[in-house]
């Protein structure tokens, strides 16, 4: 592979209790290029823990240790929090699950894509604005300059994940993270989202991760796929192979779901094997 | 025709008054026999909650008529009508009290209906959905989305209800959690002869457990079909084909 884009070998995340350590992520390696990299797994494997450890979101209560974590020559372990603060947004953006919650209630969405571009560049205020608008537009937002002055409250959910996406790639980093984009929305609008997510990765040539729990999302969207369990990674596949996986872990999960061609009484139920949580990486290679 | 447990007719919900109003459900009606599975699916806003809290007698204000087992049900339900039909709600996070021990949780029911032998039924209850005796001692924060689940069903069988009216149970799950309690679901259904009126929009998963399944759209209801229809591309409406579409997984060749 040409020159990773972000490189992590070794990353363990201890989160220190009162009464115990919870060892969240173990040993995760992985590179990434120009490539969309899906990571899945089931609540608390650590997919979370590893994008936010990327951004050096973690709680407090976290403690981040890795062998190397860089962003092309950054050093992200090591990075003051002021030059942490001019790469979160510009290089590297983070999209999150529910856009009800992470939207800033109190202002205009459009006001609030427009201040995520004077954040990372020297523009007028009509010059963000305008930049704003055609953000909105190509998000497949209908009407921008009506949307550009609601609140958040009045938009629904598909709508306001296309103006997180929005604000999260007009600044045009070069790394997005999406952190479950779809899982709080229907079908119907999952499908708009992700084209509208997938037009605009293509168009800025950015890298993305995308972290989700839904296998059949992440084989139809990504390149490569990270199968992770228990913090760590079984499994690095091409994402169109995922249906040849082998890991007995990632053929459980496919298993489990409930398939519309074949009808069963009792569904396939995922037996947990303990020498997962030491035996080595798999990949089909 | 098998005996109708639960019978809607032209049922509507509006919200609001004069100008403002919004019907969210239009002129509705389904038949569900004893022993029936039913799905009800579409996406959120189409009015598949609302019915169902509305069955559940959660929101008296509806036009038409619910009948269970032949009689017609009140707007004010009295106690016997809400022993005769139990929901479990979609986020086991949120629909379990924080401070009460599971114990506490199962108990109450049984003493709101006026029950006695509140031990036996906790331990049967808890048998019956797979946990073991030492949960009666747990608080929810000590347990995993999927046994919550579990004690949330247990809650409502507690009450030996004949219809679960079931709103998303699985949607908060992880995929290998939801293979277990739709499997939980679809033997309990077999074992105590319960009738399934299940909310979701998760086709696979309808598809899975309904024996039917109805289409909603804008508060109507657009089509009824069986999960062979639906496998074989038997529909009629354009929006079934949509939706069908839009949630066929990609590994189709796993």
């Amino acid at each position: 592979m040409t020159d990773p884009i972000i490189s992590i070998r070794d990353l363990n995340i201890h989160f220190k209790g009162a009464l115990r350590t919870t060892h969240a992520v173990r040993g995760v390696s992985f590179d990434l290029g120009h490539e969309k990299l899906g990571i899945v797994g089931e609540s608390g494997s650590g997919k979370s823990q590893t994008g936010r450890a990327i951004m050096r979101l973690s709680a407090h209560t976290a403690r981040v240790c890795a062998d190397r974590m860089k962003f092309g020559d950054v050093d992200l372990l090591k990075a003051s929090e002021k030059q942490m603060c001019a790469i979160r947004g510009r290089d590297i953006a983070m999209i999150l699950q529910d856009p009800k919650f992470s939207l800033n209630p109190l202002m205009k969405v459009g006001d609030q894509i427009a201040e995520s571009y004077l954040t990372h560049h020297r523009a007028s205020k009509t010059e963000a604005r305008e930049r704003a608008l055609a953000m909105l537009e190509s998000v497949h937002i209908r009407d921008p300059k009506r949307v550009y002055d609601v609140l958040p409250h009045e938009v629904s959910g598909g709508m306001g994940q296309r103006i997180m996406i929005a604000m999260m790639l007009i600044p045009e980093p070069k790394v997005i993270i999406a952190d479950e984009p779809t899982s709080a929305l229907d079908v119907t609008v999952r499908r708009q989202v992700l084209t509208v997510l997938d037009e605009l990765v293509d168009r800025t040539r950015a890298s993305l991760i995308f972290i989700s729990h839904d296998l059949n999302l992440v084989a139809d969207f990504c390149d490569r796929v990270l199968v992770m369990y228990a913090g760590r990674i079984l499994e690095d596949l091409p994402a169109k192979d995922l249906g040849k996986a082998k890991h007995p872990y990632t053929r459980g999960l496919l298993g489990s779901l409930p398939r519309l061609d074949k009808p069963c009484d009792q569904l396939p139920v995922l037996c947990r094997d303990p020498a997962w949580l030491t035996e080595p990486v798999r990949s089909l290679q | 025709m098998r005996d109708t447990l639960l019978d809607v007719e032209d049922l509507a919900v509006s919200y609001g008054s004069g100008a403002n109003v919004i019907t969210v459900v239009q002129e509705t009606g389904f038949r569900i026999a004893r022993g029936e599975s039913y799905g009800l699916i579409g996406e959120s806003g189409c009015g598949k909650s609302t019915i169902l809290r509305t069955v559940a007698g959660l929101n008296p204000h509806y036009e038409g008529r619910i009948l269970c087992q032949g009689h017609e049900l009140p707007r004010i339900r009295a106690r016997e009508h809400y022993r005769a039909m139990q929901m479990v709600f979609q986020d086991p996070y949120g629909s379990l009290h924080p401070y009460k021990m599971v114990q506490n949780v199962l108990a109450e029911p049984v003493k709101l209906m006026g029950l006695g032998d509140v031990q036996r039924r906790i331990d049967e209850v808890l048998h019956n959905v797979g946990l073991g005796p030492q949960f009666k001692f747990r608080y929810p924060h000590e347990l995993s989305g999927g046994q919550r689940q579990r004690v949330a069903i247990a809650r409502a069988l507690i009450v030996e209800p004949s219809l679960l009216l079931l709103d998303e149970p699985t949607s908060a799950l992880d995929v290998s959690v939801q293979a277990e309690i739709l499997n939980l679901l679809t033997r309990l259904r077999r074992d105590l002869g319960l009738t399934y009126l299940m909310v979701s929009h998760d086709l696979a998963v309808v598809a899975h457990m309904c024996d039917r399944i109805a289409i909603m759209q804008q508060g109507r209801i657009l089509e009824e079909l069986t999960g062979g229809d639906l496998r074989s591309g038997r529909m009629t409406a354009d929006y079934t084909r949509e939706f069908l579409t839009a949630s066929v997984p990609a590994l189709a060749c796993y």
